[in-house]
């Protein structure tokens, strides 16, 4: 017993180390390539996307693959990171802080209030079961980008001031700035997300998830998955533990948010960026990736992501073929009889039966 | 009297809401899915009335004749070639799949027919009947539309509860595994369910361009959420409960638009939803979910 | 299982990132030699696909005209013209990924972006590598964050205020009901300038309602509004997708009929397909393009877009087409050679923007002009739909 439990805990820690290693060769090598020149410019602007991404898909893991609990919301909780971060950055622009301290604070910032949202939501949220507690993540995720199309923050000599109405009700003086304006959100935000920071954020991001998923915590949480009544009768704190995912989720998108925001001089929230499309997008990396695979969602958030740049020739058909190669992906790596084709073709090749994955 | 002509505006939205809320609901009762590609086919199903009437001239009825035949054979052949190969795989795959046929259908039909919008002819031309000496309007549409959304709510408790076909599906939904014993051809059933719900699809569709006179590739998208929402508010998998979700949700809508505020109308819609999910956590008409231990 | 799928996963990664580079490097070598040095490469971006798509195509077709007979006739200073559009789908995001596109494929001038958000994100990028950008439709004052980005679409406050001017001037109503879109910058910032101005100008606001992009098919609930405030006129600084059921729903539905004001987002509403034109009867705008209009530049532009894509064109269509003059005329006004560095290109073109003037098919009778700022100076048309078709309210 004793060494079979060895011998599943180095498998678990080898699965980590080859994850942190994949991310950093990554790194490495882009860097290189980078610094040699021979990378287009679309590839390099890429990168910090590619970062964001591959970070709140990692989160929204924690809480599909792990949880259990369709959160179809994630991408409210990337907006309130992203805003109150932006928001705190534009408040300190001309305080002489310096850049670096600044961004870090955002950074605390942002994965803060978003950790807060999610706890807070998920107090009621997740009483709730299945589809029902996806629509109620898609709800509050359209309420949030909903209340920021017509939040108005402004600032003076006399302080801030706050409407809901629009920019004139705010009642500036003549030095006065509006910082958040409504539908035109925040603008002129510096760029301050990096390639660099993006990967340590998504190293860390990993590494957290991961001591979750194999603490004493994390088992609860799994067997708060796999089996509520029994979790429940041995004696798991199931609110308790369900929160604290769903909270460090949400701080992971937050953080995934904060990097969005530094990254585009603009910031507004759009159904198209942090609309229920966008959760649906990285719902999308999540389960094409492989839920409970945190390694799965990093390759497919970064495959997923390209694909409709690589295929900019194709000018007006390329989403009409990204949407058939989203099917046909989902198809071959979920389908029953294709899983059972591809498992016969490997034992043939190997010559050897795989054990089925449990 | 303008509370009064709020309330029609919101049952003739809510009425739209239920329709497709109702395919939405059946598809989920009997396949156990989220088919977020059901707004889409509204879309294709108002294209294919708009290029009958507009450019072969033929009657509106039968266009839409026409656009429900097409709708329904699209739905069965989207549920053969997309979601069949996933039956027994994780719900959730599923789910991404009919996403992915929803990207499918709004490029495809941008690319079919443009990405301009254009204006649809409603099917019904009529004058607005005047009550209470002219303060009070009702577009013939919006009566038509209620009707057919009680009838079609009728229609299909009727088939459901009483015909063979309908019984299978009930049984199917309240275990797949069950009903294959018993003889129920649980592939034929699904298919069926599909090709009803595509066909509803076709016929919300037409109402709500008639009221609503814009089509674009995008159509479909937000009210197809709307439906979704509507169908979890009035307990998804029941009938009569997609019709309670829809109405309510158009009148939810409106009212608070009128009242409240304009500009955070969506949010108060989804703030309703959120409190009645937190007393009834099934929906208004969900029945419990039951514990197996 | 999962780790089959994983190793498929990565090698198709490997892949893709080859490909990648692959198409990145050679492109870039291609810029750097081969046929660079004869031909100006002009970049647009703008939403090809999504729901913006239709702004975006109208932008593609219209600067396309422009290239063509541009290139018939000799082409920039004797050298030709090479196009490329790239779709961003309206998103912020995107749009850089498109514009550094362009950039690899080594783009000397940009046309666009042509909605606001995604032209917010890529103005800073122009100005940081000093290339020459000229947004045909990009509304938005705050777009102009350097020398080098220019407008050719009237600014948003601009059109709220002349829109102020002309309802108070003309007396054309005192109360005034308005529906705007709440989360378009767009709307928003002409509806902003517009209440500003109206209220300066003695004009009373009696309805003050909004929509948003996830609820822009009922409009009942904000005409009933600006009919019980008793709204002689109601002010529609939106498009003309959401106006055409607008409409609809007052006159037909509910039998409504004040003055209908738009901006020239309403301009496109006569061209919808199948549209009932005796519904925008009486219907003012403020727009400067009128497809029907007598001029013979128009005219032909109109004839050539028809033939070629079937539809009748709209002002961003036609904004596009001056844009790509504008580069032209500032061009050859400062002589630039296709062997020109990006940023030698854009330090001599920005240094006689100011200087140049072109009629184009939007500039009515005193053409267009650009302040150093990159401010368009071009005045609006008033014009009221009578029998289908534009007439000029002067």
């Amino acid at each position: 017993m004793a060494k079979l439990n060895i011998k599943k805990m180095n498998k678990n820690f080898r699965g980590q180390l080859i994850t942190y290693a994949m991310v950093i060769i990554a790194f490495v090598v882009m860097q290189i390539l980078i610094a040699s020149g021979s990378v287009s410019y679309l590839l390099q602007g890429l990168m910090v996307p590619l970062c964001i991404y591959s970070i709140v898909a990692v989160g929204l893991n924690l809480c599909v693959g792990y949880l259990g609990e369709l959160s179809l919301g994630h991408a409210g909780f990337m907006c309130v990171g992203a805003f109150s971060s932006a928001f705190f950055t534009k408040c300190m622009l001309n305080t002489g802080m310096n850049e670096t301290v600044r961004f870090l604070l955002a950074l605390v910032i942002g994965t803060l209030t978003a950790a807060l949202f999610g706890y807070l939501i998920g107090i009621p949220v997740l009483r709730l079961r299945g589809d029902y507690l996806a629509i109620v993540t898609l709800a509050f995720g359209e309420i949030i980008k909903n209340v920021i199309n017509v939040l108005y923050i402004g600032r003076d000599s006399r302080g801030f001031h706050f409407s809901m109405k629009d920019a004139t009700a705010l009642g500036l003086e003549e030095d006065g700035e509006v910082i958040v304006n409504g539908a035109k959100g925040i603008m002129r935000i510096p760029s301050q997300s990096t390639f660099l920071i993006g990967v340590i954020l998504l190293l860390i991001a990993l590494f957290i998830c991961f001591q979750l998923v194999n603490s004493r915590s994390g088992r609860a949480i799994m067997a708060i998955r796999d089996n509520r009544i029994a979790a429940e009768s041995v004696g798991i704190n199931i609110t308790g533990y369900k929160l604290l995912a769903f909270t460090i989720s949400a701080a992971i998108a937050g953080a995934g948010g904060v990097l969005y925001a530094h990254n585009l001089a603009t910031l507004t929230a759009q159904p198209a960026n942090f609309g229920y499309n966008m959760s649906i997008m990285i719902l999308v990396f999540v389960v094409l990736g492989g839920m409970g695979s945190f390694r799965g969602s990093v390759i497919a958030a970064v495959l997923l992501t390209m694909i409709p740049e690589i295929l900019r020739g194709l000018a007006d058909y390329r989403m009409l073929i990204y949407s058939i190669i989203l099917i046909a992906m989902m198809l071959f790596n979920w389908s029953p009889k294709f899983v059972a084709f591809r498992q016969a073709q490997m034992e043939k090749l190997f010559g050897k039966k795989k054990k089925e994955a449990v | 009297m303008s509370f009064l002509s709020y309330l029609i505006n919101g049952l003739s939205l809510g009425s739209i809401y239920a329709i497709i809320a109702l395919g939405y609901t059946m598809v989920y009762g009997i396949a156990k899915m989220l088919n977020f590609a059901h707004g889409d086919v509204i879309m294709i199903g108002c294209y294919v009335v708009f290029t009958m009437t507009n450019s072969f001239h033929l009657d509106p009825l039968a266009s839409l004749g026409i656009a429900i035949v097409f709708c329904t054979v699209l739905g069965v052949c989207i549920e053969k070639i997309a979601y069949r190969p996933l039956r027994g795989a994780n719900a959730l795959a599923v789910l991404i799949t009919a996403i992915g046929v929803s990207y499918f259908l709004q490029n495809l039909a941008l690319i079919v027919f443009g990405s301009d919008t254009k204006s649809f002819t409603s099917i019904i031309e009529a004058e607005p009947l005047v009550l209470a000496g002219g303060k009070l309007k009702i577009p013939v549409i919006t009566i038509v539309t209620v009707l057919s959304c009680v009838v079609i709510m009728a229609a299909l408790m009727l088939f459901i509860n009483k015909s063979k076909a309908g019984q299978a599906m009930l049984a199917v939904s309240e275990d797949r595994d069950a009903a294959q014993l018993m003889g129920v051809n649980v592939n034929n059933t699904i298919s069926l369910t599909f090709a009803i719900g595509s066909g509803l699809a076709a016929i919300a569709g037409v109402l709500l361009c008639s009221a609503y006179p814009t089509l674009s590739p995008y159509t479909g998208a937000m009210p197809g959420i709307k439906a979704f929402t509507a169908a979890v508010f009035g307990g998804i998998g029941s009938i009569p409960g997609a019709f309670i979700g829809g109405i309510l949700l158009g009148v939810i809508e409106i009212m608070g638009r009128a009242y409240i505020s304009s500009q955070l109308s969506d949010a108060i819609v989804f703030a309703v939803l959120i409190i009645v999910l937190l007393v009834k956590p099934t929906g208004i008409l969900g029945r419990p979910i039951q514990e197996k231990v | 299982m999962k780790k089959l799928l994983s190793v498929m996963m990565v090698m198709a990664f490997a892949l893709s990132m080859l490909a990648g580079c692959g198409g990145g490097a050679t492109e870039s070598t291609g810029a750097g030699s081969a046929d660079a040095g004869s031909v100006f490469r002009i970049g647009a971006i703008g939403p090809a696909t999504g729901a913006a798509a239709i702004y975006g195509s109208a932008v593609k077709n219209g600067a396309q005209i422009a290239i063509d007979e541009i290139n018939e006739n000799g082409g920039i200073n004797g050298a030709q013209i090479e196009y490329n559009f790239q779709d961003d789908v309206h998103d912020a995001e995107k749009s850089k990924n498109a514009y550094n596109t362009l950039k690899d494929w080594g783009m000397q001038m940009l046309l666009g972006t042509v909605t606001t958000t995604p032209c917010l994100s890529v103005a800073p990028l122009a100005v940081q590598d000093n290339t020459f950008m000229i947004t045909p439709s990009a509304s938005s004052p705050d777009v102009l964050v350097g020398p080098n980005v220019f407008q050719v679409c009237f600014t948003d406050p601009n059109q709220g205020s002349k829109s102020a001017e002309y309802i108070a001037e003309n007396k054309l109503a005192t109360k005034i009901g308005i529906i705007y879109n709440s989360a378009d910058v767009y709307s928003t910032g002409i509806k902003d300038k517009f209440v500003e101005e109206a209220k300066a100008k003695g004009l009373e606001i009696v309805s003050d309602e909004a929509f948003t992009e996830d609820s822009k098919t009922d409009f009942t609930t904000q005409l009933k509004a600006a009919q019980d405030g008793g709204a002689e006129l109601v002010f529609l600084p939106i498009y003309y997708q959401e106006a055409s059921i607008i409409l609809k729903q007052a006159k037909k539905d509910m039998g409504y009929s004040p003055i209908f004001f738009g901006v020239d987002g309403m301009d496109g509403i006569l061209t919808v397909e199948n549209f009932d034109t005796s519904l925008a009867e009486g219907v003012m705008l403020l727009t400067p393009f009128a497809a029907d209009s007598d001029d013979e530049a128009v005219q032909s532009f109109v004839q050539k877009y028809q033939e070629q894509y079937g539809d009748v064109p709209n002002q961003f269509a036609a904004d596009a087409y001056d844009g790509i003059y504008a580069i032209k005329e500032a061009a050859e006004k400062a002589g630039v050679t296709p062997d020109m560095s990006a940023q030698e290109i854009c330090d001599a073109m920005v240094a006689v923007m100011p200087e140049i003037n072109i009629k184009g098919l939007t500039g009515g009778d005193e053409g267009l002009q650009w302040s150093d700022t990159g401010e368009v100076n071009k005045q609006p048309k008033a014009v009221v739909i009578k029998d289908g078709k534009y007439e000029s309210m002067e």
